[in-house]
């Protein structure tokens, strides 16, 4: 493997993220509505500061919710289909570079890209938040950059496997659309309505939503700010009491999987296709 | 230099290519020549390891399925349809490449220059012409100073002018000591480029011969539309078919069916018998 190769594939997909439409606006409305909430959420509260960063951070984590995924996944599924479906995919692989390589350094650019955009949405959030008080530890704060730049991942992921398993982009981001809906409705109104007609003892109701990665995202970010998942109903009193300090742990092997599972699967779809 | 033992490539039941064995000398220049759907692209697409096949190629003894970086590092690639990202600059893309290839950034003025690209280097790829794309694609090919190069049809979307200028490049390629290979369906191209031509039919190598020989070998025959004066028509028919050629009355002149190589036989004739020939064109 070429680490030379891999970067310039990286800075290539970094250059082309600048010139995607979608991706800035994903970027404008993300960094416009974080500074919003986050300046509507202090306003409300009438306290400032990192001191008052739970009420920001809860509209911040609906608001990761929301968009991230779908930024992710739309910008995951283009990635291969859109080029093969423009035949610079095929060129690209004539030329002395390994599939591996095209694989992550596609990946590592996309990754760099999201995480540019998410340090712009919250790092301006964070100026203000920061201005308006500057009291607190922003240790909170900066976990939730964390958690949201994994979650990215994990929809990119998710997106690249669909990528390398369609051959033209509109059908690729179609399919990461409806995962989108899965992930952000459609999962949750199918668990609520699972649990209340079989009703799911606690246990399996939270491995259950922890099937969905933005399920463990919310958790994750949730026990980080708050110290505690009570606000989440039984599921989440049962986890804190059966998994407690394990907890943080659990989260992060889930989304370390949902990040790694896709990703490895794109890479073998990708790799033994022979159809270019 | 290239060596394509017993390649098959099947698509499901249709056999693409089949059992093909060829073997392209070091600095020679083998032409594949066949119809659409002979299987000449898809040679070229196993060659750079874009499709999975049956049997074995190496590039310099590089096996492609094995060592497939290596052998594409000795290749420039020059495909049939044009796929750049049209936003970059000439400049840009060809750094782009120069880097994937290993190729010294130094190399890119003298490539662009020797391609005739050297004033367009700013240019976005997407406002350069056909045949500006076509000269990029090819200078992106010698990049590296790669000892082979591998066409697709490198003329087929280009017009007259731009397809002479770029043929003239490739004969001071091939004049460099490369090793080509290429598919084309144009004889002029093959006469003026390859030693060798490889003819093609459903998958299978029907015959070998020099490029010279094609021709002959394949029975190419060209039409040639004459157009003379209306009250002409008639004996110059009659010339014509005097002189053993199939000629046929058209609108207002004859078309007349010869072999490649004779298409002034028709002329010459309509010239002894004092026929005004006012125009002519070549189908």
């Amino acid at each position: 493997m070429n680490g030379k190769i891999i970067w310039t594939l990286a800075q290539k997909e970094l250059r082309d993220a600048l010139h995607n439409r979608w991706f800035l606006l994903y970027t404008i409305a993300f960094i416009g509505l974080s500074l919003a909430l986050s300046y509507m959420s202090l306003a409300g509260a009438g306290i400032a500061g990192f001191a008052g960063f739970g009420r920001t951070a809860a509209s911040l984590i609906n608001l990761v919710l929301l968009i991230i995924p779908l930024m992710a996944l739309t910008v995951g599924a283009q990635s291969l289909a859109h080029e093969q479906e423009q035949g610079t995919l095929a060129y690209l692989l004539a030329q002395p570079v390994t599939r591996v390589e095209v694989f992550i350094g596609k990946y590592l650019g996309l990754a760099l890209s999201l995480l540019a955009s998410l340090g712009l949405g919250f790092g301006i959030a964070g100026v203000v938040l920061a201005l308006a008080n500057g009291a607190g530890s922003p240790m909170a704060y900066i976990s939730l950059v964390g958690q949201t730049f994994l979650l990215s991942l994990t929809m990119l992921s998710v997106g690249f496997l669909v990528s390398a398993l369609t051959k033209r982009a509109g059908v690729a981001i179609g399919i990461g659309l409806f995962l989108w809906l899965t992930f952000v409705f459609l999962g949750d109104l199918g668990l609520m309505g699972t649990a209340i007609t079989m009703r799911l003892p606690v246990e399996q109701l939270l491995w259950l939503s922890l099937l969905n990665p933005l399920q463990v995202f919310k958790m994750a970010a949730i026990l980080d700010i708050n110290a505690t998942l009570d606000l989440l109903g039984p599921a989440g009193i049962y986890a804190m009491q059966e998994y407690g300090a394990q907890l943080r742990g659990v989260f992060l092997m889930l989304t370390a999987l949902w990040i790694l599972a896709p990703a490895l699967a794109a890479y073998m779809r990708f790799r033994l296709r022979g159809d270019f | 230099m290239i060596e394509f033992t017993d390649l098959t490539k099947r698509y499901g039941k249709f056999t693409a290519v089949d059992h093909l064995t060829l073997h392209v000398p070091a600095r020679g220049a083998v032409a594949l020549w066949g119809v659409n759907g002979a299987g000449k692209t898809t040679m070229i697409k196993c060659l750079l390891g874009l499709l999975r096949f049956d049997g074995r190629i190496t590039v310099d003894g590089c096996d492609v399925r094995r060592q497939g970086r290596a052998a594409r590092q000795r290749i420039g690639y020059v495909p049939q349809e044009l796929a750049f990202y049209k936003e970059m600059t000439t400049y840009d893309m060809a750094e782009f490449y120069a880097r994937l290839k290993d190729a010294p950034t130094t190399r890119i003025a003298t490539v662009l220059e020797q391609v005739g690209l050297g004033e367009h280097q700013d240019k976005p790829v997407g406002a350069l012409s056909g045949g500006m794309k076509q000269r990029l694609a090819l200078g992106l090919a010698l990049l590296a100073d790669p000892p082979v190069l591998v066409m697709d049809e490198p003329t087929s979307n280009l017009d007259t002018a731009a397809r002479s200028q770029l043929l003239q490049l490739l004969v001071e390629v091939k004049a460099a000591g490369k090793t080509i290979l290429f598919t084309s369906h144009r004889i002029e191209e093959v006469e003026a480029l390859a030693d060798t031509v490889a003819v093609m039919e459903s998958g299978r190598l029907h015959f070998t011969c020099s490029s010279g020989a094609l021709a002959q070998r394949i029975g190419l025959r060209t039409q040639v539309k004459f157009m003379v004066p209306g009250h002409q028509i008639d004996l110059a028919l009659d010339i014509l078919r005097g002189d053993g050629l199939a000629a046929r009355r058209n609108g207002v002149g004859v078309i007349v069916d010869v072999a490649h190589g004779e298409k002034a036989r028709p002329i010459h004739a309509l010239g002894r018998a004092n026929i005004e020939v006012i125009d002519f064109e070549l189908e």
